[in-house]
């Protein structure tokens, strides 16, 4: 009797966010009925467009993989105790730093040079999640705050660049000066894995996925990153250096969102470049790949399915604007309003699972000030 | 020479500061509570719009700006009804408020204005006596109604956390909610009542901008003021003198960057000048090294009694 | 008896040939898509080819012309499924609107060999690449800005000019330069001062970047990108003169827009299609200039001499002959 209960109100909770996203295309139906656009057909786009097709599907997958990869590195830094919000600046770096030694080094083999841009995007990523992560540790600098400036940062520097020094020559010669590098050697594009633009890096995200699982979960180092996340004062209590696993946290983090961000160019677009938005090159990436991490619960494996419904999401809504010509902006409000109502429908579903609490305040030593933990 | 220089960059930093102020006022007494709010764009976005069309439709700019507030009202509630109720992992609500905020204030503007156009918003008021003192006098005193009421809400705001009932009960519900529960605080109905009014002040922060800053609507007018508000918030350590501090030390480096691009004395490009008020907030930051903060404690974590 | 069916016959064979000609002679409507960065409102880049495609709309008729279009999309990956899924539906000419589209076009271009392209703006038309089905388009926009220039050099009295843009790149660098160029041409004395803000659409930066460049003594400016709202605004509340590129900002305030460089993407937009109609789906590089009445100049009455007419007619102006 009991565990027929159980089952029974367990599957309900999960149709929750389903209901959730069905009452918000509700009021998406009903706005665009007032704009005289026929929902249903929306609808029916908007499923197509993200899974109606080899291409579409092709088109959600490659749209969630810098999600992912930016979903990853922040499971591990907002379970460290670190939240980074620096997802957009360190995909940029990223993408500059492989960018850069692609071009610069465009004589080596492609088997050398491939994995070579992937490490510097990592390392360029890292180091600039590690400037906040220092910024915090030592100066006390909020890192919600640090990561928001530097991600302004890192976009100011790649419109330097890309306007002076790494602007391709042949856009000098013609005299159009758009703002992007050269073309990146072929023999470093990231393989296809089907004909269409699937790329390896979807591959690279689900094993990265899995790999970050088994650092949180089964190694010292991981364990000791999400003791410091729950209680730093525990974590100090046991020797654990708390300033240098939050310093690692962000590390971690800004690695794997760097190498996304060398992912994105070396697999879809082949060069680096700024395409006039807030953020220049990532598409808000950055921003969304924070939204599937907590969408995931901060579990690395999970994150992988959210970015991925999260990416068919966005790729089937432009599929449904273009279908029924309604202004983008609806689209926008739409996501925002799906996005509200299923992160409020959790709260049947969170009965069941534990919730992760995010742990806002700096490092501290005990005695310093009231712990209320 | 150097004063109009000063008098320039000073007044330029004030108007620039003064939307920051309004929404990492209204988002301190939410967080204070124990409530992030990430979408205080999204409110920005649609009190702009509101106080805009209101303001163009009625020729009242006071209508106007009465209609961002209930806008902003209205949105600082859904954040609240979603964070506090629902119990909703709030960094993402506050995306979700942000996209629909930038959304619905597009598609409103497309459908019922369609072109840009500009309006007469409130005029500068030169206070009398005071705005003829020298230099102090020009950067000050001569500035925008909405701009003076937000200088105003420093002090304002200050009593209300320190000094009344209810500020009181915002900081003890943030620090301590089960303490607070305890000594029957209703701890989500004063939630409630600090995300609501940061939704009222982050309206109003949208409206300085479109009737009374740059007397214009536009889509994405605010492009990502709000979260640059909400780092502040950090800056100011919850404080809303050190709030202060913090909009005008970016705001003031931004005059700067913009004046030394005008007048070409140091000859950086122009990328890294632009880049000077993010750099510079980071280093003063950093450089005060603050060792007690008064982080609210519960920030970012739903009140469950007995849970 | 057999005449007369034959006759009756050959009446209905012709009947079926002249309607089915006449079917085709009402032939499809040219569709034409396209993708667009920024909003169709946004009074400059993609206005531009919003109000295009409307005009031609009118000229050819909706029987004869059909169009659809995609906004916002300045995120290549989202334009690169538009543009791949518009060519798949058939759609006549795909218009990529955008500087950054132009990776994407290489790839999709190939798989649709009886779709034509077009690209901007940009000189690019990957005919070296063996592509044959994209056009190019560019704005030569520092013409505008030359002739903006020369009319701001003779109505500035301070001699000092301001100018507000986004980033140095692109159409953006072109008209700045070009502004710059025609200053100097009258008046090589004349300071030209530029605040590049970053961004595209930070209002309140372009805002305050004008007053500065007033407290630094301009009485004339000018800008690019959709944030000059602001600029223009600021303009208009302290008295200074302005100057629009992109789309004709007069409307925004009157009293001070002097003069405006208009895009008119019409006849690129016509020779593309009559080329595709023809059989030719690419390979021209396209441009709107002053010659060809792409680029217009609007000049506006009454920013320039709306005081002395006033003066005139209110009698503070005492002509003397």
């Amino acid at each position: 009797m009991r565990l027929r209960e159980k089952l029974s109100w367990g599957s309900l909770t999960h149709l929750m966010p389903i209901a959730a996203v069905l009452v918000a295309l509700l009021i998406g139906a009903v706005a665009m009925l007032i704009l005289g656009t026929n929902p249903l057909i929306a609808f029916r786009a908007l499923f197509v467009g993200a899974f109606g097709s080899f291409n579409a599907i092709a088109d959600t997958i490659v749209k969630a993989t810098p999600l992912a990869f930016v979903g990853i590195g922040i499971c591990i830094a907002f379970r460290g105790g670190v939240l980074n919000i620096g997802g957009e600046g360190q995909l940029v770096v990223g993408a500059l730093a492989a960018t850069a030694v692609g071009l610069a080094l465009a004589s080596l083999p492609g088997w050398l040079l491939m994995p070579l841009c992937l490490i510097a995007g990592a390392v360029a990523g890292a180091i600039w999640g590690a400037i906040a992560g220092a910024l915090k540790a030592y100066f006390r600098v909020n890192e919600i705050l640090a990561t928001i400036m530097l991600n302004y940062i890192a976009v100011n520097l790649m419109n330097f660049l890309l306007r002076g020094p790494m602007m391709d020559p042949l856009q000098v010669k013609l005299g159009s000066f758009i703002p992007q590098t050269a073309r990146l050697p072929r023999s470093i594009d990231l393989p296809r894995l089907i004909p269409t633009r699937l790329h390896l890096g979807a591959l690279i995200a689900v094993v990265l996925g899995v790999l970050v699982y088994i650092f949180l979960w089964r190694t010292t180092i991981g364990f000791r990153i999400r003791t410091v996340g729950r209680s730093p004062r525990a974590a100090l209590g046991a020797g654990i250096p708390v300033k240098r696993y939050a310093i690692l946290s962000l590390c971690l983090a800004g690695a794997l969102a760097g190498l996304g961000g060398a992912i994105e160019v070396l697999g879809v677009h082949h060069r680096m470049f700024t395409d006039g938005s807030a953020f220049g090159f990532t598409g808000s990436a950055g921003f969304n790949g924070i939204v599937a991490a907590l969408f995931s619960q901060l579990h690395p494996i999970a994150a992988i399915p959210s970015s991925f419904f999260l990416g068919a999401l966005l790729t089937g809504a432009n599929k449904m604007q273009r279908v029924v010509q309604v202004p983008s902006a609806l689209i926008g409000a739409l996501n925002g309003l799906i996005v509200l109502l299923v992160v409020a429908s959790e709260i049947f579903r969170r009965r069941r699972i534990k919730r992760v609490d995010l742990n806002l305040d700096p490092p501290r030593a005990p005695g310093n000030e009231e712990d209320t933990q | 020479m150097i004063g109009s220089v000063i008098i320039g960059i000073a007044s330029s930093g004030i108007r620039l500061a003064t939307p920051y102020l309004y929404a990492a006022i209204g988002e301190t007494f939410g967080q204070l509570s124990g409530v992030l709010n990430l979408g205080v764009d999204g409110i920005m976005l649609m009190g702009a719009y509101a106080a805009f069309y209101t303001a163009l439709r009625t020729g009242s700019l006071a209508l106007g700006l009465l209609a961002a507030m209930i806008v902003g009202a209205l949105l600082g509630l859904l954040m609240a009804f979603v964070s506090v109720t629902m119990k909703a992992e709030q960094g993402i609500s506050g995306i979700g408020i942000y996209l629909f905020g930038l959304g619905l204030s597009e598609l409103l503007f497309k459908k019922t204005l369609g072109t840009v156009e500009t309006i007469r918003g409130f005029p500068r008021i030169h206070i009398p006596w005071l705005s003829d003192i020298p230099v102090i006098g020009r950067i000050f005193f001569q500035q925008n109604l909405l701009v003076y009421i937000a200088f105003a809400l420093v002090p304002i705001s200050w009593f209300v956390l320190n000094k009344t009932p209810l500020g009181l009960k915002i900081r003890a519900v943030g620090m301590n909610p089960e303490a607070a529960d305890s000594l029957g605080v209703n701890v989500n109905r004063v939630r409630y009542a600090a995300v609501t009014l940061g939704g009222i002040l982050s309206g109003i922060a949208g409206a300085s901008l479109s009737i009374a800053l740059l007397n214009v609507f536009q889509q994405n007018l605010t492009n990502g003021m709000g979260f640059i508000a909400v780092a502040l918030v950090y800056f100011g350590g919850w404080r809303p003198l050190g709030l202060l501090g913090g909009a005008l030390l970016f705001s003031l480096v931004n005059a700067f960057q913009l004046w030394i691009q005008v007048e070409g004395i140091i000859n950086i490009p122009s990328d890294f000048a632009l880049m000077m008020p993010y750099v510079i907030t980071i280093l003063v930051l950093a450089a005060m090294a603050r060792r007690r903060v008064n982080a609210p404690t519960a920030l970012n974590k739903p009140f469950d009694r007995g849970g | 008896m057999k005449t007369k069916l034959r006759g009756s016959l050959g009446a209905l064979l012709i009947g079926i040939l002249v309607f089915s000609v006449g079917f085709s002679v009402a032939a499809a409507p040219f569709r034409v898509a396209a993708v667009m960065p920024s909003s169709i409102s946004d009074l400059a880049f993609s206005q531009s080819m919003y109000d295009a495609l409307l005009a031609i709309e009118e000229s050819m008729g909706s029987e004869n012309f059909e169009f659809s279009y995609s906004e916002g999309m300045f995120i290549v990956a989202d334009a690169a499924a538009a543009i791949r899924d518009y060519a798949s539906q058939g759609y006549d000419l795909v218009i990529a609107h955008g500087s950054q589209y132009g990776s994407s076009l290489v790839e999709i271009a190939p798989d649709f060999p009886n779709t034509g392209f077009a690209w901007g703006t940009t000189v690019d038309t990957f005919t070296d690449q063996g592509i044959t089905n994209v056009f190019a388009y560019e704005a030569r926009s520092e013409e505008g800005g030359y002739v903006n220039g020369v009319l701001a050099a003779q109505l500035s009295k301070t001699g000092i000019i301001g100018v507000i843009g986004p980033i140095e790149t692109g159409d953006a660098k072109l008209y700045v330069e070009g502004f710059i160029a025609g200053v100097a041409s009258i008046n090589a004395a004349a300071e030209v001062k530029v605040v590049w803000t970053g961004s595209f659409s930070d209002v309140a930066l372009a805002s305050e970047s004008a007053e500065t460049l007033i407290n630094a003594g301009a009485d004339v400016l000018t800008g690019t990108a959709q944030m000059v709202v602001g600029a223009v605004g600021v303009a208009r509340q302290r008295g200074a003169l302005w100057f629009g590129t992109q789309s004709d900002q007069t409307s925004l305030a009157p009293e001070i827009v002097a003069a405006n460089q208009v895009y008119d993407w019409t006849g690129t937009l016509e020779s593309m299609i009559a080329m595709i109609k023809d059989g030719t789906m690419g390979g021209t590089a396209f441009a709107i200039t002053l010659a060809n009445g792409g680029l217009k100049i609007t000049v506006n009455a009454e920013a320039l001499v709306g005081p002395t007419i006033q003066g005139i007619i209110d009698g503070t102006i005492e002509i003397e002959l």
